[in-house]
């Protein structure tokens, strides 16, 4: 039994040597492109003076942020090291001088980017470091068996004949010492299957120390997430109260006022009935027609506050009734399992409700895709269209509303609604289409069976 | 005719059997909660059963599960679901099997009852009783291209037999001839291309088959 676990560990640790002294020679030759991308960087912003840099500047540095957003992604799957990005956001790029200009220099402005260049040219230093002490305390104890056994060749064709701190030869003479350069060189073995995920970790945790945000930058993100919450709050706040408002004036206007209608009607029938039992009969029926239009009220007041499929069904199947009720061909697919919680299951289900109207009324398309899903504890819902594109979220940054698609504010109440749960949304929509919504919110899944028969 | 009642609401529940009994149905279980609902459907057999949506203990679409659980174990048990609200996602599971026997219909419809009792025989006699707002649903959404040839009309006549009417039945309802009646059908299925047939409830499963596209 012991004999098992220690083979099944024996050969776990082997994996793991052998998976973290492959990153090590991976990391080796990347850090040697990295130092090619600093060169090209420095290199432009050299030549700037005479007009070149502005040619040159923006696609080096585009090849930069690849390169640190490659290492962020690498220091994750690799050491297990999750780096946020920290890049302040930039303009839309365009086409002409002056937006590009303004792009190059919020990319200049931002300090990260400096930290990016820093970290290109130490990495090559500090990152080869590691990642080789990875891969080259094997091939040195590697080396001890050698010099230990071929010790007469080697040190005739002009080898050093020093393995570490022993002295395997000595003017011409083997000593005894060279044995000994074999158990050496296994003790280098032993030590780099032991160090080798160690040093990738740690190569992880120095890739961290310049590309993660700094505390500062952390600092303000908390500071920018804190004022954005509160004024989604104060949204939701105010949206709350108006759609309490909104409901209590229904039910008085509508259902209410329906019903005291009828109780007058029978009322009047009761009067009538013996005398001109014709009459009554007339006024029953007109309260049993008022009844059914109580209820056909109530029915619309009560799908506007929460529809029953979402109630019923969840998030999915509640996008699958909206899409079967939408005047465009709509192609749902759904992968969230379980349940979401009310709150997010509502907030997404009126925003994509939301998204199909926008869609129906602005975009003239032809149809339009939905997909759901859920990972790493977010919602994400794209909605897609193949419409006439221009689509703008009012009121965001200044965006002045699209002139194909007037009326945005759609999209801006969308943000509003999501952003109470910290949710994001990501416009994409060139003129001429296709546009895409991305919606993010973060949430958990209750995995509780729902089976949909 | 014997019948099965689910419904969760005790007054309701009541209603629906005085009124059925005043029809001259037995009622054989009135229950409110869906695992017995499921039970009472295996158990009696019953000629219909009359299920609403949403039943104890989840408070979800559980008379729904019950009654496609039933339908599963016993194909083309006649099931009229009653609901305050008609989905037409509900409609389409409700139909999936093909096998007929089917009603969906909105709870105020009971408020006729000489229609809502016609709805019940022909769903126990194995046709369909789609509610009227279910197929203005489908019949919007299909403004396409084989639809817009319609007469309006023909439209008219549709949305009728969609619902589950027989000729009879739409004759009665547009105050026309049966004769009438027969070639508007005849010349709505050669407009949408659909199989003809003389048995009625075929005919309603083709015409919601294709509304449903």
């Amino acid at each position: 039994m012991a004999g098992k676990f220690g083979q099944r560990r024996g050969r776990s640790l082997l994996r793991s040597w052998f998976t973290a002294t492959g990153h090590g020679w991976a990391l080796l030759g990347v850090s040697v492109w990295h130092a090619v991308v600093f060169t090209f960087v420095i290199g432009s912003i050299s030549v700037s003076s005479i007009g070149a840099g502005l040619v040159l500047l923006p696609p080096s540095l585009v090849l930069l942020r690849k390169a640190a957003n490659a290492a962020r992604q690498r220091a994750s799957k690799w050491s297990g090291v999750e780096i946020a990005v920290p890049y302040q956001p930039l303009p839309e790029p365009g086409v002409n001088f002056a937006s590009k200009t303004a792009r190059l220099w919020a990319q200049m402005s931002d300090p990260q980017t400096w930290r990016d260049l820093a970290w290109a040219i130490l990495d090559p230093l500090v990152g080869a470091f590691l990642a080789s002490l990875a891969a080259g305390l094997f091939l040195y104890g590697v080396y001890g068996y050698v010099i230990g056994i071929f010790w007469d060749p080697l040190t005739h064709a002009g080898m050093n004949d020093w393995y570490t701190f022993i002295h395997v030869g000595q003017a011409g003479h083997l000593t005894f010492l060279r044995w000994c350069a074999i158990p050496v060189g296994t003790a280098f073995i032993a030590g780099s299957v032991w160090a080798a995920p160690a040093l990738i970790r740690t190569h992880g945790r120095w890739t961290a120390v310049l590309l993660g945000p700094t505390t500062q930058a952390r600092q303000e993100a908390l500071t920018h997430r804190v004022a954005r919450l509160t004024a989604t709050r104060a949204d939701a706040v105010d949206t709350q109260a108006a759609e309490l408002r909104r409901i209590e004036r229904d039910l008085h206007d509508g259902a209410q006022a329906r019903l005291v209608a009828m109780g007058m009607n029978l009322g009047a029938a009761e009067a009538l009935l013996d005398k001109h039992p014709e009459a009554a009969r007339a006024l029953l029926v007109e309260a049993r027609e008022a009844s059914a239009k109580a209820l056909t009220e109530l029915r619309e007041l009560v799908r506007g506050i929460h529809p029953p499929v979402l109630a019923d069904r969840g998030l999915g199947d509640a996008v699958r009734a909206l899409a079967l009720d939408s005047a465009l061909p709509v192609e749902v697919t759904v992968d969230v399992p379980g349940r979401l919680e009310p709150a997010v299951e509502s907030a997404a289900y009126f925003a994509i409700s939301e998204l199909l109207t926008n869609v129906s009324k602005h975009a003239h398309a032809r149809s339009v895709r939905i997909d759901l899903w859920h990972r790493d504890q977010r919602l994400r819902v794209t909605c897609t269209d193949d419409g006439r594109g221009g689509a703008a979220v009012a009121g965001v940054d200044g965006t002045p509303v699209g002139a194909e698609r007037a009326g945005g504010t759609g999209l801006a109440g969308i943000e509003r609604r999501i952003g109470t749960f910290d949710g994001v949304m990501a416009v994409h929509s060139p003129v001429g289409g296709p546009t895409t919504v991305t919606l993010e919110i973060p949430c958990v899944s209750s995995l509780a069976k729902t089976s949909t028969s | 005719m014997r019948v099965v009642l689910g419904e969760d609401l005790y007054l309701l529940r009541e209603g629906l059997a005085r009124l059925l009994e005043a029809h001259g149905c037995e009622i054989v279980a009135a229950v409110g909660d869906g695992p017995s609902l499921l039970a009472a459907m295996l158990e009696h057999r019953p000629d219909v059963a009359l299920v609403d949506v949403r039943l104890p203990p989840t408070f979800t679409d559980e008379g729904l599960k019950a009654a496609l659980a039933a339908r599963e174990r016993i194909p083309g048990l006649p099931v009229l679901v009653l609901s305050q609200y008609v989905e037409r996602l509900y409609a389409r599971e409700l139909l999936a099997d093909g096998a007929g026997a089917v009603g969906y219909l909105l709870k105020d419809r009971v408020f006729d009852a000489a229609q809502f009792v016609d709805a019940v025989r022909r769903v126990a006699g194995g046709g369909t009783a789609m509610d009227p707002e279910v197929i203005a649903k489908l019949l919007a959404r299909g403004a396409s291209e084989p639809l817009g040839m319609l007469t309006p009309r023909e439209r008219e006549v549709l949305g009728l037999m969609a619902e589950g009417r027989s000729n009879a039945a739409i004759a009665a309802k547009l105050v026309v001839t049966e004769r009438a009646v027969a070639k508007h059908t005849s010349n709505i299925f050669s407009k949408l291309d659909l199989p003809p047939s003389d048995d009625d409830n075929r005919r309603v499963l083709a015409v919601l088959a294709y509304l449903d596209r």
